[in-house]
């Protein structure tokens, strides 16, 4: 059990990395893709569904492959279980917030522009404020598929909680042991999570009646 | 970069990459017809308002929507030999996906029947249509009609989510990646090859799940 909740720390710490790194980039295709530049939008489409469109394991191995191809020589697990984790997480918050911005009515864009608001000011100080707190309910469901998604670097050789669980279990043989006190963990970590974005949520929508 | 790129690997290991692709497409339809089929039978057990029923039912619910896929697939691939079950790879992988699209297919059901308004229900009873009856013919369609967008994009990931069942050796496609690339070495290659795979593979799914609704609803989701 100590040797899993230790294990728990680099599941704890990848999906940290994954949603600040994937935070800073998601941020950056997020005003990409509401830019008014068309090149600049497709890029940004393009990324999006790209990440979205394959699965999270072969992002991880052209990442584990790819890097030493580029660099000429291998990197820790840790590093590319990083990179694709945060690129994986930028497509899908990227979505998240640029829907978030959408759903603010055109009209409130309008309204910023005729007090003669520039449009960084239009922006900042109208939309985003009023974005960011529809964003958060789903931004946080969206932290628990980052967290639940990092014990899929245990295949790329990555010792998290579920590849400490498998290695254990070679060792020990009771997998129902096991397994079951890894998934009890996961779930500490992720009901919260959970139950706080659905609370969020609710709470969003009745304030908007 | 000092690297050689060869393509060439993948035409001539063309049978075992369309065998592996067969079978995951295989698998998935399979785990999602079972799964939905989960869901619309879960949801349909809570509206029966039973409080141990549902109470449990809504257990199963977080408990797999907050582990892993992979943690669970872990619990029965490896936890049923434990019991003296022996089954092969892909139907220990057949299993653990169909609980798993079960719970979030359950989810989306449930959200489903809620919107059908309380008047429909009413007029099913007043045409003395019994319980299953009414839930049949009255509540099912409509709101499955309503949620089937969601229920198909959340399908389209399970199926790009199944590549995680090569894990256990389940003879899918990106096992028989992995296996050519243990042979060849050409591991950028065959996963490059393997994503667009998938890419396809995800894109077919999303023409029929089209092609199903027309049948069945005879007209286009709202998507």
């Amino acid at each position: 059990m100590f040797a899993l909740i230790k294990a728990l720390q680099w599941t704890i710490t990848l999906s940290l990395i994954a949603f600040t790194g994937g935070g800073i980039i998601g941020m950056l295709f997020t005003m990409m893709r509401i830019a008014d530049n068309k090149i600049l939008k497709r890029a940004a489409q393009f990324y999006i569904s790209f990440f979205q469109g394959t699965p999270l394991l072969m992002q991880l191995f052209l990442i584990f492959f790819g890097i030493p191809i580029i660099l000429g020589y291998d990197v820790p697990a840790i590093v590319s279980a990083s990179l694709a984790m945060t690129f994986y997480a930028s497509a899908y918050l990227a979505d998240i917030w640029r829907g978030s911005i959408e759903s603010i009515p055109r009209t409130q864009w309008e309204a910023a522009r005729s007090l003669g608001l520039s449009w960084f000011e239009q922006f900042g100080l109208i939309i985003l404020p009023q974005a960011v707190k529809i964003s958060i309910p789903p931004t946080i469901g969206f932290l628990v598929q980052v967290i639940k998604n990092t014990s899929l670097t245990s295949i790329i050789g990555f010792v998290e909680l579920t590849r400490r669980g498998q290695i254990l279990n070679n060792v020990t043989f009771e997998p129902f042991l096991i397994f079951s006190m890894v998934g009890f963990l996961y779930f500490v970590i992720c009901y919260p999570l959970s139950l706080y974005s659905q609370r969020l949520e609710a709470k969003l929508t009745i304030e908007s009646l | 970069m000092g690297y050689d790129f060869d393509f060439s690997v993948i035409w001539r290991y063309r049978e075992l990459f369309l065998q592996g692709a067969l079978m995951t497409i295989r698998i998935t339809g399979i785990a999602t017809g079972l799964g939905l089929l989960v869901g619309i039978v879960m949801a349909g057990l809570q509206l029966l308002k039973n409080r141990i029923l549902s109470g449990l039912i809504q257990a199963y619910i977080e408990i797999i929507r907050n582990t892993p896929f992979l943690v669970q697939l872990f619990f029965i691939y490896f936890g049923l030999p434990a019991l003296k079950i022996m089954i092969p790879a892909w139907q220990a992988a057949l299993i653990a996906l169909t609980i798993n699209i079960g719970a979030y297919a359950t989810e989306i059901v449930r959200a489903g029947i809620e919107s059908i308004s309380k008047g429909q229900i009413e007029a099913g009873r007043a045409l003395g249509l019994s319980g299953l009856q009414i839930f049949r013919f009255v509540v099912l369609k409509p709101a499955l009609m309503k949620v089937y967008p969601a229920l198909t994009s959340q399908f389209i990931l399970f199926i790009l989510n199944s590549a995680v069942i090569s894990v256990i050796s389940a003879e899918e496609l990106a096992y028989q990646a992995k296996y050519v690339a243990s042979r060849t070495f050409r591991n950028f290659e065959i996963y490059l090859f393997i994503t667009v795979g998938y890419l396809l593979i995800a894109q077919l799914f999303r023409v029929l799940f089209r092609l199903i609704s027309r049948l069945i609803f005879r007209k286009a989701p709202v998507n």
